[in-house]
């Protein structure tokens, strides 16, 4: 529906060459219902395109920066703290995640340690569910999902897609908060060899090794509320009622892993292992709390995972 | 598959397609039939069930009794066969704010599993050309017009050379020269052997462009066929205007002329219905002129679709309550 004069221009001047472009090109009309067939590789495309709709809005670049700024407002408060020498004389809760704090004044690596234990309960999870609880009802709301589906996309294929886009933001939010942690410490601080939590003293080198390792299994710990925030986003058409749902689903978890009385469940619950990854800075390092970590976040993972799909696959678009 | 000949020549094919929400049957068993080939005019007027019947038929909702074939494969089964050679309009285009005209296409166009990543940029660039939009492709969707979103949404159905193309309400929100640009397309695009599969309740719009109807009222189908049939079941009116509409229908009467109404200075009519009973319209003219009637215009209105409808549903095309 170009206007009409510039319209009949395009069509006449290159005749020529469309009659070449018949054959493979845009153009080309389907000869039969198998004209196209689907190539496997091309598949990854709406995945990629997952990624790039994730990552381009507003609200995600938001949640990097906040995940950015919790390690530089940590390292700069611990840096005016110990301006007059000696260390911080923070709470002292044994092993647990925020006694690295103590340790950020004497080594900046640990700023890292102490960053990703500062995010892990809340500020990380909560970008999770965010993301999580927006990919289908966001789309759904948006009236995008109706699009996406008779494009076709295919139900589990979009799904899993949106599951795996979710999963990298896992870990990008993740590495964020680490990286950003990383430079403020070595920014900020002295760096040298790292005392383990059991007293022993490793180089820098595998300290940093460590760090990584850390940053990768609190990425992996976000696996489970990922999956929760999926199944929640596939029942509802409000993106906003979905994340709120998610984030409400995970204050009330935490509430609960923290009632003494309520210790029955808690072993189920996907936030009970979390700062389990401290672990990995004993020596030797004890896997025992980690490994069920990372198996409670593969059930949840299961679990929501499978209703996610029954749910998305048999439910009326109507929005 | 049973019958190739007949299947081949149809498109869109429901037996008893029905759908109830909680509270409403929102179509209630309906048998469409879509000729391969043609602009077909889905009519109805405002929660007829038009835009239910599309999501049933394009597998977005599951029908709650019938069956739909759509390109000759039962939906919503076949969807991933069926799909890639359907282009959809529904309920309005939906677009993704943050991102410019054309990264809404390229993700559109990268949801479909037969497009071809190597020659997206060229079908994305086709499509925004086909639609007037090659200018303004790089602004934020969020900061289109309707009516610019509304040609982006009819770029994403465009994306690939289609057999069917379903359109609902494509003309929403355009201005008259973009709904011209539009029913040319439509034109177009049947030129080439596309089937058009139109949704609207402006009945002057389907007249316009199409070739075959249905009209849906409160979730039924109440007639469907090619257009100058429908429209042909109905018998024009004959209408005389001028300042003596009492004498006027006193003449009109005295040749059968049933249904009189007078509306100002103008008096319409309902010839006989059958054939042989209906008077000459000279004899009918040279009576008023001797009876000393003075008439302005005279004449026989053709049916309008319009007219079609409230015969059939003996009401107006109003949403029923
Ligand atoms: N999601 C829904 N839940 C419950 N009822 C619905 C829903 N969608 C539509 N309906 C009802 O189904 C009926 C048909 O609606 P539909 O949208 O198919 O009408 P339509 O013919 O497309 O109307 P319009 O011309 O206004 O677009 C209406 O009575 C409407 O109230
Ligand atoms: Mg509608």
């Amino acid at each position: 529906m170009s206007r009409a004069e510039p319209a009949a221009g395009r069509r006449e001047q290159p005749a020529t060459v469309e009659t070449q472009d018949h054959a493979t090109g845009p153009e080309a009309r389907p000869a039969a219902g198998a004209a196209r067939p689907p190539r496997w590789h091309w598949t990854l495309g709406l995945f990629r395109s997952e990624l790039v709709t994730v990552f381009r809005r507003r609200r995600t670049m938001a949640l990097c920066a906040v995940l950015a700024g919790v390690p530089l407002l940590v390292g700069v408060a611990v840096r005016i703290e110990t301006r007059g020498g000696g260390s911080v004389g923070g709470g002292g809760r044994g092993d647990a995640g925020p006694a690295f704090i103590e340790q950020v004044s004497n080594n900046g690596l640990f700023l890292t340690f102490a960053g990703l234990a500062a995010t892990l309960p809340f500020f990380l999870p909560m970008a999770v569910g965010v993301v999580a609880g927006d990919a289908v009802a966001g789309e759904a709301g948006g009236g995008t999902l109706r699009y996406l589906l008779v494009a076709p996309a295919g139900r589990s294929r979009l799904l899993l897609a949106k599951y795996a886009s979710v999963l990298v933001f896992c870990l990008a939010a993740t590495l964020v908060a680490a990286v950003s942690a990383l430079i403020v410490g070595f920014a900020l601080f002295p760096v040298g060899d790292v005392t383990t939590l059991s007293g022993t003293s490793i180089p820098l080198s595998e300290g940093m090794l460590r760090a990584l390792l850390i940053a990768l299994l609190v990425a992996a710990s976000l696996v489970g509320i990922a999956a929760l925030g999926l199944f929640v986003s596939t029942v509802t058409d409000s993106g906003i009622g979905a994340m709120a749902t998610t984030v409400g689903l995970l204050i009330t978890v935490q509430i609960v892993d923290n009632i003494p009385q309520l210790h029955a469940v808690q072993p189920y619950l996907f936030t009970h292992y979390w700062l389990s990854f401290a672990d990995i800075l004993r020596d030797p390092v004890t896997w025992t709390a980690i490994g069920r970590n990372l198996g409670l976040q593969a059930l949840y993972a299961a679990v929501f995972g499978s209703a996610a799909w029954a749910r998305f696959t048999s439910r009326d678009i109507t929005a | 598959m049973a019958q190739p000949t007949a299947a081949a020549d149809v498109v869109i094919e429901t037996r008893g397609l029905a759908k109830q929400y909680r509270g409403t049957l929102a179509v209630d068993g309906i048998d469409l039939r879509v000729p391969r080939g043609s602009v077909f005019g889905f009519l109805g007027p405002n929660g007829s069930g038009k835009t239910t019947t599309i999501r049933m038929l394009m597998g977005l909702i599951a029908p709650t009794a019938g069956t739909a074939r759509v390109l000759d494969r039962p939906m919503p089964r076949a969807a991933r066969a069926v799909l890639p050679r359907v282009g959809a309009l529904i309920e309005g285009p939906a677009l993704y704010g943050f991102l410019s005209g054309r990264d809404n296409l390229v993700r559109y166009d990268s949801a479909d599993p037969t497009a071809d990543p190597r020659t997206r940029a060229a079908r994305v660039d086709a499509a925004l050309d086909r639609v007037g939009l090659a200018a303004a492709s790089g602004k934020k969707a969020k900061a289109y017009s309707l009516g610019m979103k509304q040609r982006l949404g009819l770029a994403a159905a465009l994306l690939q050379p289609r057999e069917l193309l379903v359109l609902d309400e494509p003309t929403n929100g355009l201005d008259p020269q973009g709904m011209r640009e539009i029913r040319a397309l439509v034109r177009e695009l049947a030129a080439d052997g596309t089937t058009v599969f139109l949704s609207s309740h402006l009945l002057d719009e389907i007249e316009q462009v199409c070739t075959h109807a249905a009209v849906m009222a409160r979730g039924r189908l109440i007639t469907q066929g090619p257009v100058e049939e429908l429209a042909a079941g109905t018998h024009g009116r004959l209408a005389v205007t001028g300042p003596d509409p009492a004498e006027a229908r006193r003449v009109l009467a005295g040749f059968g002329v049933t249904g009189l109404t007078a509306d100002g200075d103008r008096v319409t009519g309902d010839l006989p219905a059958d054939p042989a009973a209906v008077p000459d319209l000279a004899e009918i003219n040279a009576a008023l002129v001797a009876a000393g009637v003075r008439v302005r215009g005279f004449g026989r209105e053709r049916a309008s679709l319009e007219d079609a409808f409230v015969a059939l549903t003996g009401e107006g095309f109003d949403v029923a309550g």
